[in-house]
């Protein structure tokens, strides 16, 4: 075994070009997965925590009796589509104003709970049956106002999809195009050694022999193109979080956690050593028939 | 008997045909010149006997071992059974002789000191110790016949076939080499040299078999046999 990587190292070493330009794509490759991987990992955070939160408020009049309310609150279960209501007291929304504006004396003189509207908070199973949630409370004579965010979950959802297609397409390019390049180029480095390869062979060389050094490289290429990629995506990511923390709000919605990176960096080995071998496998298989 | 060929024939892709119809048996531990012009079939010969061409006709027994039968993954078994001096020497010119004599013997992932002990007795054996860290380029011709002499040794194979390892070297060099595959020979292993040389051929008195056109137009060994009856009588 440590002649096979022996004479894998001495490949390598031996057409540095060749190396450099196998590992550069399998550098892109990897750098590419690992930018989408943060991106649907992240978008699809965002969208289950808009999705985990109310997303229609509906604020009652004044004059809206507890009966009412709780007739409406029926109505809503009837649907079958909602997933949690949360109704808040005209006290218990002083209580979050107060909290809210802790530091702010004046505004707190200026308010008391009778001037807030109780209100209920509705979160539905299905994203998609926002609306007709938002429509049926709408329609109802106690509302005073209803807010919903529609159309930044309707974007964030369209743009999450069309991310995730088009991740999908470039990074199935740039597999497929790591596949060609690898075999090309360890094909070159199998054809440059044809004479060799004969002679062994006429030696009693098994198929195995001539090809466990070429399958080391290739994942040996794989391997430090998923590492490099990986540690370069990871620390834009690192180093843009701060920014992105402040944006989004919340820092845990950022794919940071080590747990998820030490996952990623797992699957990406396990993809580079199979992508290694394959391409290597498919090279080499032309030269052995 | 070790190799026997019955009925074998084989024809390339351009229509040449480059062994007819050939039936031939070999004992074990014969010496055999194998003569002929060039393109008369020899190397053809010594290539269908380690499987590197299949015959288009007829059967090839090598040490009850169906060669035309035999599934490709069994080859490199064969081929550690048959030690093969090319014509071409085959030596790999980046590699030191010590390391393109221990090559064999590192794929089968031979233990390295037992290896070394092995390298060694083959060294000393066909006299090229002291060549042994040296690059192909850097010997003469009739060491370099040796040290492929002494790749083909290195299994201790049974058989050795050797396609025309005096074609180009002196008459003095050419005779020490023959006196090592006599060696060999005498040591128990059966030895087929193809070969263009009379005079080793005429003074030996071994077995020959000369092939014309791909077919075999004299065999000593048959004509002894014929020959020996009517002498009886």
């Amino acid at each position: 075994m440590a002649k096979t990587f022996r004479t894998s190292w001495n490949h390598i070493r031996r057409s540095p070009y060749q190396s450099f330009a196998a590992i550069f794509i399998m550098l892109q490759t990897f750098f590419v997965i690992t930018l989408f991987a943060f991106i649907f990992v992240g978008s699809a955070r965002i969208i289950n925590y808009f999705e985990s939160q109310p997303k229609v408020t509906i604020f009652f009049k004044d004059t809206a009796k507890q009966s009412d309310i709780d007739a409406l609150e029926s109505q809503l279960k009837a649907t079958g589509k909602v997933s949690n209501m949360r109704f808040v007291s005209k006290e218990e929304a002083f209580k979050t104003y107060q909290q809210w504006n802790k530091d702010q004396p004046i505004l707190l003189d200026l308010v008391t709970a009778d001037v807030l509207p109780a209100s209920l908070e509705i979160a539905t199973t299905n994203i998609d049956d926002l609306s007709s949630i938002a429509q049926l409370v709408n329609a109802s004579p106690i509302k005073d106002n209803v807010t919903y965010p529609k159309d930044v979950i309707t974007n964030l959802v369209s743009w999450t999809n069309a991310l995730r297609k088009i991740g999908i397409v470039v990074i199935a390019f740039l597999t497929l195009d790591a596949i060609f390049l690898m075999m090309i180029i360890i094909g070159i480095k199998v054809s440059h050694k044809r004479q060799e390869i004969e002679i062994m062979r006429l030696l009693s060389a098994t198929n195995g022999y001539i090809r466990w050094p070429f399958l080391v490289e290739g994942v040996s290429y794989g391997v430090i193109g998923a590492v490099i990629g990986f540690i370069t995506a990871t620390s834009i990511l690192l180093y843009a979080s701060p920014f992105l923390a402040s944006y989004l709000g919340d820092a845990s919605l950022i794919p940071t956690q080590p747990e998820f990176l030490l996952l990623l960096f797992a699957g990406e080995l396990f993809v580079a050593v199979l992508l290694g071998c394959l391409s290597s496998f498919l090279a080499v298989l032309r030269y052995l028939k | 008997m070790m190799i026997t060929l019955e009925n074998v024939t084989k024809t390339f892709g351009t229509g040449a045909i480059a062994l007819s119809d050939i039936n031939l048996k070999i004992d074990k531990g014969e010496f055999v010149f194998l003569i002929g012009p060039s393109g008369s079939g020899k190397t053809t010969f010594l290539r269908l006997l380690t499987r590197e061409m299949l015959p288009n006709a007829g059967s090839i027994v090598v040490n009850d071992v169906d060669l035309v039968k035999l599934p490709n993954n069994k080859v490199p078994e064969l081929r550690r059974k048959i030690g093969v001096v090319f014509q071409d020497l085959k030596m790999l010119m980046d590699r030191t002789i010590l390391e393109n004599i221990s090559l064999p013997l590192e794929m089968v992932n031979m233990d390295q000191k037992d290896a070394q002990v092995r390298i060694d007795e083959i060294l000393e054996q066909v006299g090229i110790m002291d060549q042994k860290d040296k690059f192909p380029i850097q010997l003469s011709g009739g060491e370099l016949q040796r040290a492929a002499i002494a790749r083909a040794l290195v299994f201790s194979p049974e058989i050795l076939l050797a396609d025309e390892p005096t074609g180009n070297l002196d008459p003095t060099t050419s005779w020490e080499i023959v006196k090592l595959l006599q060696d060999i020979n005498k040591a128990g292993t059966t030895v087929v040299m193809a070969t263009h040389n009379a005079d080793i051929v005429n003074s030996l008195l071994k077995r020959t078999i000369a092939l014309e056109k791909g077919k075999i137009v004299k065999d000593t060994k048959k004509s002894t046999k014929a020959q020996a009856p009517k002498s009886n009588k």
